[in-house]
């Protein structure tokens, strides 16, 4: 009777605190959702409209705002140059980290925690500090207003971390496997290649998903690198397009709305692996 | 068979001698040299360069001969520009760790378990962090107009007839607006990993304290946070960095202004090291952000994170 008793008075209190539970959710999902939604609505106004009635929906569907830019030839290579320079350094960043990875994690020798940290102690180092002299050799280079101007920097910074966070990977191979593998004949390269590569292939994944999100949203690199427009990056080209029509806001949102399609597709698709490769690294880090 | 049965031990044998042993040495320099090559030339040399550039008067282009010794650091530290954006970056940390670290940790746990569709807030929660900071600026510029944006028009249908505030363009609001947007853009990232250092806590030791009377408050007062400890630890690390080195949202949405007012140590380098062509100061500006965050990592690794690592 008594734990019934129990029961019937902790159900109410239960449901109100569940209550309380989804309005503060709901709360912070609507503070998130709402700048975003309203982006994409009042792309499709007038600019009037806009700045007349910023909430609610547009009173004529305006979609020549968004097929003027999908027609611009300034858009889609903004978005090359920006896929060119995430998948060049998303796959700069996974071979460069695996391989030293491999390195720290199944091989013993002299002096190899030394390099290690040597090799980490770059995630100490904000790229904000290294940006004037970076630029410097860059000009020096000639990679000034070229992609590989930011590509190279963008994997040497990503490299520090995605050891760090690959060693850890790497590391949960059973020691046996590796035996197997050089009892039949595989040299530590073949079992890095044959073996450990394609059973590391989440934790791959995880880094070049990642890789990817900061490559593809870098600003500062960009803005110093490249001077000329047809080597814009997105992020870039935001800025740029602003510049432009700077008080036609119902053009601006509507570009920003479409840079934002492959970013927002893309993290539905690879939230799992995104999430993965940032905890895996800020816990080890 | 016996022919087959040797080989192991042949391998095992041929391994050991000293010839194969090169080519392990070969491996490895192999293997770490392509990656050195790059995060030598464009991580640490830099670093090392912007320190001996800092103690030269130079614009960049001439040769380095301009000796000043340490009058860069001098001017810097006397400038009032740079110690508003010092005051501004130490501002936007503190901010950071009373109220947006709270919000984070607050989120975990609300979206943790016996919450319906906490799948879905959780990615709705993430999702800021995955956008470009150029977009969420953007974005936020947008909800900040004075005239026609989303929070002017809020602020006008409350108080009809009053003129709302240019959050933006007044140096007493201006910190406060982009630390808005900061946390709207950051909280998802410490929820996640809040999140998944609440995964590594087991439920039996909720369970049992319950058991022993707690009630959920208490359960998480005595057993949830305390458990929860190196990923507060690690969340307020990443959180003193970031706010130390802020950058791009700022650039975006005020580049500094109004006369300053929202200025930090990146801001002010950029302005001095590629707007004013003054490479020399603008690298003992980095120098002193690296000491602080250098600094600052050592102690903090060392007093507060040593245990986490064990």
């Amino acid at each position: 009777m008594t734990t019934q008793h129990v029961h019937a008075s902790a159900a109410p209190k239960r449901g109100v605190i569940d209550a309380v539970k989804y309005i503060v959710a709901v709360a912070f999902a609507l503070i998130v959702l709402i700048p975003l939604l309203a982006t994409l609505i009042n792309g499709f106004k007038s600019n009037a409209e806009v700045l007349l009635h910023p909430f609610g929906l547009p009173t004529v569907w305006h979609w020549e705002n968004y097929t003027g830019i999908l027609q611009s030839a300034a858009f889609w290579r903004q978005l090359g140059n920006s896929t060119m320079v995430m998948l060049a350094t998303s796959f700069g960043v996974v071979v460069l980290s695996s391989m030293p990875a491999f390195v720290f994690a199944r091989m013993n020798f002299r002096g190899r925690e030394l390099l290690f940290n040597f090799f980490t102690l770059g995630l100490l180092f904000p790229a904000a500090v290294a940006i004037l002299p970076l630029y410097i050799t860059l000009r020096q280079a000639n990679l000034v207003d070229s992609l590989w101007g930011i590509i190279l920097p963008q994997v040497a910074f990503g490299i520090p971390g995605n050891i760090l966070i690959l060693r850890g990977f790497f590391a949960t191979i059973p020691r046996e496997l590796e035996e197997a593998a050089a009892i039949d004949g595989c040299t530590p390269v073949g079992f890095f290649v044959r073996v450990l590569l394609p059973l590391m292939r989440p934790a791959l994944a995880a880094v070049a998903v990642l890789t990817m999100v900061f490559s593809w949203n870098d600003f500062f690199l960009p803005l110093l690198v490249l001077n000329t427009e047809k080597l814009y990056t997105l992020p870039l080209g935001i800025m740029q397009f602003q510049g432009q029509f700077g008080t036609d806001w119902a053009r601006v949102l509507a570009f920003v709305s479409l840079s934002l399609v492959p970013t927002v597709g893309f993290y539905l698709l690879a939230e799992r692996q995104i999430i993965a490769g940032l905890t895996a690294g800020a816990v080890k880090g | 068979m016996a022919e087959i049965s040797t080989r192991p031990a042949e391998r095992a044998a041929a391994r050991a001698r000293p010839r194969v042993r090169w080519s392990r040495i070969a491996t490895i320099a192999g293997f770490l040299l392509p990656a050195a090559v790059l995060y030598i030339g464009l991580v640490l040399l830099p670093v090392i360069q912007a320190v001996y550039y800092s103690f030269y008067r130079w614009n960049g282009l001439g040769p380095l001969q301009n000796f000043i010794g340490t009058a860069n650091y001098a001017r810097v530290l006397g400038d009032r520009v740079f110690r508003g954006a010092l005051t501004n970056n130490l501002t936007i940390l503190l901010l950071s760790l009373v109220v947006q670290l709270p919000i984070a940790l607050g989120l975990a746990l609300l979206v943790r378990h016996n919450l319906r569709g906490r799948a879905i807030f959780r990615t709705v929660f993430f999702l800021p962090y995955v956008l470009s900071q150029v977009v969420t600026g953007v974005i936020w510029n947008f909800v900040y107009l004075p005239h026609g944006g989303l929070i002017s028009t809020i602020y006008e249908s409350i108080f009809p007839g009053a003129t709302p505030p240019a959050l933006l363009a007044q140096p007493n609001t201006v910190l406060l607006a982009l630390f808005v947007v900061i946390t709207w853009k950051f909280f998802g990232f410490h929820m996640i990993l809040y999140t998944a250092g609440l995964q590594n806590i087991p439920a039996e030791l909720e369970e049992a304290a319950q058991i022993d009377g707690c009630n959920s408050l208490q359960t998480l007062r005595y057993i949830t946070i305390p458990l929860l400890g190196s990923t507060v630890r690690l969340t307020i690390y990443l959180s003193v960095l970031g706010s130390l080195q802020f950058f791009d949202l700022i650039w975006i949405m005020t580049t500094g202004g109004p006369v300053n007012a929202s200025e930090t140590m990146a801001t002010y380098l950029y302005k001095f090291g590629f707007l004013r062509f003054q490479l020399g100061y603008g690298s003992a500006v980095a120098v002193i952000l690296f000491v602080l965050c250098f600094g600052f990592s050592l102690i903090y690794q060392r007093a507060v994170m040593r245990r986490d690592f064990e």
